[in-house]
C-alpha cells in the first residue's frame, strides 16, 4: 500500500482506526443529502465541514508552527462578512461572491502580516495576549460600523440564484430527496473545504512546513541554523489567515447571514481551540475527527442536556435543572477542555497513533 | 583525606540530549578541586546536577556520606553547599546590600565577615546601596562570590569566576580563594584558565565529553607537558 | 566596562532612576486639557480616569506578580474579580437596608463583611485554583493558556448557574453617594475613596516589596527563580502566597468594580479580562509601579477620548498598547529576565 498517495501529500493516517475513521467521515459528508436528508442534518454536516477547514487552518498556526493565537475568528469573520457586505451591496450575483472573495482574502492575509509583523516586537507570551486584545477590539468594531457590517443584527443576503434552496435540480421523486440549489451549495462547501484542507496537508509537509516544525521544536536552533524564524511564522500567519477567511466566505454562502455572533464571536474561538485540543495538535487530522466529534455533540448534545434539565427539574432537584440546561453547554465544555489537556495532551489522534505503534 | 563530595556514575539528560555519561570523581575535604576540559565537556552540566538545577537521571551524588542526588535545590543549599553560577546570576534590581541579606539565609550578616569580604572587593562597600545591575561585570562577580561566602559552607562550587574579567580582578578573586583556602574551605572550581588553575588547585579531574577522564595532583599535571597536551590540547604556557 | 575597579579609582555611571514612565500620566493628563471645553469637565473627567485606574490597578497588580514570579498565565484571574463582585452581592443584597440608611455606621456594617467575604472566597479559590489546576502543569505555557481558559470559562457559567445570568443590581451606600462641588466641578464621593484604596494598596506592596525580606524574595524571583533556590529558599512555598494575594486582589477590585458600575453579572470577569492583560502588558510582566502607571494611562485615555471621540473609546486600551510597545517593546518597566 503506497505511503504516497498524492492528495494526501505524504502525510497518511499512520493509523487503521484513524484510516477508517476518516474514510467514514469523508463518505458521511460525501453523501450527506442522502443519507441524512432533511435540513438540520444538512445544516450539521456543513457547519463540519466548514469547521475542519478552519480548525485546519488554526493547527497550522497552534500545532505545526507553535503560535498561541486567539485572533483567528477574526479572520473567519472578515471572509464571511466580505462575502456578506459584497452580496448585500451588489445583490445576488457571482461576481458579487468573487468581489467579496477578492477583498476578503487578501485583507485577511495582510492583517496576518502586520500581526506578524508585530511579533517580531514581543515574545510568544505577550502575542497571545495581545491576540485576545485585538480580536475584542475588532469584535467593537464590527458592531460599531453598522452602516456597512449591519452592527449587532448582522447582514442578511440573497445568494446567487443557482444555490437557492428554491432553485430544484431533480425533483423529490425521482432521487427520493430533492436536489436544489442548497445541495448544490452543500457540494460547494464540501468540495471547497476538502481542497482547503488538502492545501494545508500539502503547505506542513512541504520543506517549508518541515522548518515551521523545527521552529516549533526549538526556535533558536532553526535560527542558528539559519531559518529566518520570523519570516516563516508570519507566513505560516497569512496562509491559516487566508484559509480561515475562505472558511468564512463558505459560512456566509450557507447561512446566508453573516453576524457578530455567527462569525466573530468569542465562542467560536474556544470552538476552534477545543476541537484541535481534542483532536491532537499538530495533526491536521485532529481538525477532521475533533471537528466531526464537536460538531455533532454541540448540536445533538443540546438536545440531551435540554431533556435531562427538565427531568431534573420534574423531580424536584435543586441546581441540576440549571447545570444541564441547554444554554450551560460552555460550561461542561470547559471541563472537557480542562480534562483533555491534562490527559489527551496528544489528542485522540495522538492517541490512536500511538496506540497502533 | 576523606572525600566531602563524591558523585558515582552520575548521569544527565537534557530534552533529548545525553550529556554526562557516568561521572565519576572525588572532591577531597579542605581542598580545592580543578574541574577542567574543553568547552562542552560537561563542566557546567556537572555542577548544575550536583546542585539539583537539573536532576540526575542515574548515578549518585554523596554530601559527606549523605546522598543528595534526589534532593531539591533549596535543601542542597541548606546542606551546605554555596554556587557561584557561570552567569553570576546576581539580582539587577536589588542593591548589594540587599542580595547579601538574601544570601545570609541564616540570619544576621556577620559584621566581621562582611568586613573580611570587603577587605578582598573594597567596591562592594562603595556601591553599598547601590542597584546590582549597576555594577560592572567584575564587580558583579565579586558580589557573587561574596554571596557565596558570607555565610559558612561546607562546599563551594565555582563556575569559570574568571571568563572575560580584567588581570586585576582576576588577581583580587585569586588572593580572596587563597584566604579561603587558608580557612580550610572545600572548593570545588571549574575553570578555563589552566594558570588560575595552577594557582590554586590541588586535585584536578579533567573531563571530555560527559566523562571524566583524568583525576589526580595539580602538581602532577603541572609538570607533564605531555598529559596537559593531552587532556586540553594545549600546554601551560600558550594557555594564558 | 571599565577595566579594573578593584580600588577606588573607578568611576560608576551614574544611575539615574528611570523616571521618564512616571510622568506620563501626568503628561497625558495636561495634554488633555487644551482639548476640554471646561476646566470643571476636565476635573471630573480626571478623577473619573484616576478612580478607575486604581480599580484596574487592584485587579491587575496580583497578575502582574503572579506572571512576573511564578511564570504563570493565568488566563482565568477575570474569573476572581466577578467572582469577589458576586460574593459582595451575596452580603450587600439582603442588607439593602442598611445600605440604603443615611449612616456611616450602617453602611460600614453591610460593606465591610461584603469586602471581607469577597476577599476570603478569592483567596480560598486562589489557593485551590493554584494547587489543583496549575500547579500540575508550571512551566508549559501553552497548556497553562488553555487550562486556566476553561477555568475561566468553567467558573463563568457556574456562577450563571447560581445567580443566574440576568445582571444584578448593586447601588452605592447612601453615604457614598452623589458628590461633592469644587468650584464648577462635581467630583463623586465614590471616586475618591476608589483612589484612597487604590493608593493603600498601591503604597502597601512597594512596603511589601522593598521593605521586607518577602518582598525581596519576590523581587529576586522574579528576576532568577533559580538562583533564589540555590541560595537556599524554598520559593514554590511563596508562589501559592503571591497566587492567593493575586486573586485576594483581583476579587476586591471586582467589588470595587461591582458598586462603580452598581450592578454585577457573570460576564464581567472576561470583559476585564482583556483590559488587565493590556495593562499589565503596558506596564511590563513582573512590575508593580509599570502596573500602576499602566493603569493609570489607559483609565485616563479612555475617559478623556470616551469624552472627545467616543467612537474611538473602545478601542483607546489597544492603540495606548500599540504605542508604548513600539517605544518599549517589553512594557515600560521591564523587570523579568524573559
Amino acid at each position: 500500500m503506497t505511503s504516497r498517495f498524492m492528495p494526501l501529500s505524504g502525510d497518511p493516517p499512520r493509523s487503521k482506526v484513524l484510516a477508517v475513521a476518516l474514510i467514514a467521515i469523508a463518505l458521511g459528508l460525501a453523501l450527506a443529502p442522502f443519507l441524512f436528508p432533511g435540513a438540520k442534518p444538512l445544516n450539521v454536516a456543513a457547519k463540519i465541514c466548514i469547521f475542519i477547514a478552519l480548525a485546519a487552518s488554526y493547527d497550522l498556526l497552534l500545532g505545526y508552527t507553535g503560535v498561541v493565537s486567539f485572533a483567528h475568528t477574526m479572520f473567519y469573520g472578515i471572509g464571511s462578512y466580505g462575502v456578506a457586505i459584497a452580496l448585500y451591496g451588489l445583490g445576488a450575483r457571482w461576481d458579487a461572491v468573487g468581489l467579496g472573495l477578492i477583498v476578503a482574502l487578501p485583507l485577511a492575509a495582510l492583517l496576518a502580516l502586520v500581526i506578524g509583523l508585530f511579533s517580531l516586537r514581543v515574545q510568544t507570551i505577550f502575542f497571545a495576549m495581545i491576540t485576545l486584545a485585538v480580536a475584542s477590539a475588532f469584535a467593537v468594531l464590527a458592531s460599531q460600523l453598522s452602516w456597512l457590517t449591519g452592527g449587532e443584527d448582522g447582514r442578511s443576503f440573497r445568494v446567487p440564484e443557482v444555490l437557492q434552496p428554491g432553485t430544484v435540480f431533480i425533483p423529490r421523486d425521482v432521487l427520493g430527496v430533492a436536489v436544489t440549489g442548497r445541495t448544490l451549495t452543500y457540494y460547494l462547501v464540501f468540495v471547497c473545504c476538502v481542497l482547503l484542507f488538502l492545501l494545508l496537508l500539502r503547505v506542513v509537509n512541504s520543506p517549508f512546513g518541515r522548518v515551521l516544525q523545527a521552529i516549533r521544536e526549538n526556535p533558536f536552533r532553526a535560527e542558528a541554523l539559519g531559518y529566518r524564524t520570523v519570516v516563516h511564522r508570519i507566513l505560516a500567519n497569512c496562509i491559516a489567515a487566508a484559509v480561515a477567511a475562505a472558511a468564512g466566505a463558505l459560512n456566509a454562502l450557507w447561512l446566508r447571514y453573516t453576524g457578530p455572533d455567527t462569525s466573530l464571536s468569542f465562542a467560536i474561538m474556544l470552538d476552534i481551540l477545543l476541537i484541535v485540543v481534542i483532536g491532537g495538535m499538530g495533526t491536521l487530522y485532529g481538525a477532521v475527527i475533533g471537528g466531526t466529534l464537536y460538531i455533532m455533540a454541540q448540536n445533538y448534545l443540546q438536545t440531551l442536556m435540554s431533556s435531562l434539565s427538565t427531568a431534573a427539574g420534574n423531580a424536584g432537584i435543586p441546581v441540576l435543572p440549571q447545570l444541564f440546561h441547554p444554554d450551560r453547554w460552555l460550561l461542561w465544555l470547559g471541563i472537557l477542555f480542562i480534562l483533555s489537556v491534562y490527559f489527551f495532551p496528544t489528542g485522540i489522534v495522538g492517541k490512536l497513533r500511538g496506540g497502533s505503534g | 583525606m576523606s572525600e566531602l563530595l563524591t558523585l558515582s556514575g552520575v548521569e544527565t539528560h537534557i530534552g533529548r540530549y545525553h550529556i554526562l555519561h557516568g561521572v565519576e570523581f572525588g572532591v577531597p575535604e579542605g581542598q580545592t578541586t580543578m574541574l577542567l576540559g574543553r568547552n562542552g565537556a560537561g563542566k557546567t552540566t556537572t555542577l548544575r546536577t550536583i546542585m539539583g538545577l537539573w536532576r540526575a537521571s542515574a548515578g549518585e551524588i554523596r554530601l559527606g556520606g549523605a546522598r543528595i542526588e534526589a534532593l531539591t535545590t533549596p535543601d542542597i543549599a541548606r546542606a551546605g553547599i554555596g554556587y557561584v553560577p557561570e552567569t553570576m546570576a546576581v539580582f539587577s534590581d536589588l542593591t548589594v546590600k540587599e542580595n547579601l541579606i538574601l544570601a545570609a539565609r541564616e540570619g544576621e550578616m556577620d559584621a566581621r565577615r562582611l568586613d573580611w569580604i570587603f577587605g578582598f572587593f573594597p567596591p562592594l562597600k562603595r556601591f553599598w546601596l547601590s542597584r546590582a545591575g549597576t555594577l560592572s561585570g567584575g564587580q558583579k562577580q565579586m558580589l557573587s562570590f561574596a554571596r557565596s561566602l558570607i555565610e559558612q559552607r561546607k562546599l563551594l562550587l565555582i563556575d569559570e569566576p574568571t571568563k572575560g574579567l580584567a588581570p586585576a580582578i582576576i588577581g583580587a578573586l585569586i588572593d580572596c580563594l587563597r584566604e579561603v583556602k587558608r580557612r580550610g574551605a572545600t572548593i570545588l572550581l571549574v575553570e578555563q584558565n589552566f594558570r588560575v588553575a595552577q594557582e590554586i588547585g590541588d586535585t584536578v579531574s579533567v573531563m571530555d565529553n560527559g566523562r571524566v577522564v583524568h583525576t589526580g595532583t595539580m602538581a602532577a599535571l603541572a609538570a607533564d607537558e605531555a598529559l596537559q597536551h593531552r587532556l586540553l590540547g594545549l600546554s601551560l604556557d600558550t594557555h594564558q | 566596562m571599565s577595566a579594573t575597579d578593584t580600588d577606588a579609582g573607578a568611576a560608576l555611571p551614574k544611575v539615574r532612576a528611570d523616571y521618564l514612565p512616571l510622568l506620563l500620566p501626568i503628561a497625558m493628563a495636561l495634554i488633555a486639557l487644551p482639548f476640554i471645553p471646561s476646566g470643571s469637565t476636565w476635573v471630573t473627567l480626571t478623577i473619573a480616569g484616576l478612580a478607575m485606574g486604581m480599580m484596574i490597578f487592584v485587579m491587575a497588580s496580583g497578575l502582574t506578580l503572579i506572571f512576573g514570579l511564578m511564570d504563570v498565565l493565568n488566563f482565568g484571574h477575570g474569573a476572581f474579580i466577578a467572582i469577589g463582585a458576586y460574593m459582595a452581592a451575596l452580603v450587600l443584597v439582603p442588607l439593602t437596608g442598611w445600605m440604603q440608611a443615611d449612616s456611616v455606621w450602617l453602611n460600614l456594617a453591610a460593606v465591610i463583611p461584603a469586602v471581607a467575604l469577597a476577599v476570603g472566597v478569592t483567596g480560598l479559590l486562589g489557593l485551590a485554583f493554584e494547587r489543583i489546576v496549575i500547579a500540575p502543569v508550571y512551566g508549559q505555557h501553552l497548556k497553562q493558556i488553555l487550562i486556566t481558559m476553561g477555568g475561566m470559562i468553567v467558573a463563568e457559567q457556574i456562577l450563571y448557574v447560581f445567580f443566574g445570568p440576568q445582571q444584578i443590581p448593586l447601588p452605592l451606600p447612601a453615604t457614598l453617594r452623589g458628590s461633592f462641588m469644587i468650584g464648577e466641578a462635581a467630583i463623586e464621593k465614590y471616586r475618591i475613596v476608589c483612589v484612597v484604596v487604590g493608593l493603600t494598596v498601591f503604597l502597601a506592596m512597594l512596603l511589601v516589596l522593598n521593605r521586607t525580606k518577602i518582598g525581596l524574595l519576590i523581587r529576586a524571583g522574579v528576576e532568577n527563580t533559580e538562583m533564589v533556590e540555590a541560595l537556599g529558599y524554598r520559593i514554590t512555598r511563596l508562589f501559592v502566597g503571591v497566587f492567593m494575594a493575586g486573586s485576594t486582589l483581583a476579587g476586591l477590585g471586582g467589588v470595587m468594580w461591582g458598586l462603580y458600575r452598581e450592578q454585577v453579572n457573570a460576564a464581567m470577569g472576561g470583559e476585564l479580562l482583556v483590559l488587565v492583560f493590556i495593562v499589565v502588558i503596558i506596564g511590563g510582566l513582573g512590575s508593580v509601579t509599570g502596573c500602576f502607571i499602566g493603569a493609570l494611562l489607559v483609565a485616563l485615555a479612555t475617559n478623556y477620548i470616551g469624552f472627545l471621540v467616543p467612537k474611538l473609546a473602545l478601542v483607546t486600551d489597544i492603540l495606548l498598547m500599540v504605542a508604548v510597545l513600539l517605544w518599549r517593546p517589553r512594557g515600560l518597566y521591564p523587570v523579568t529576565s524573559r
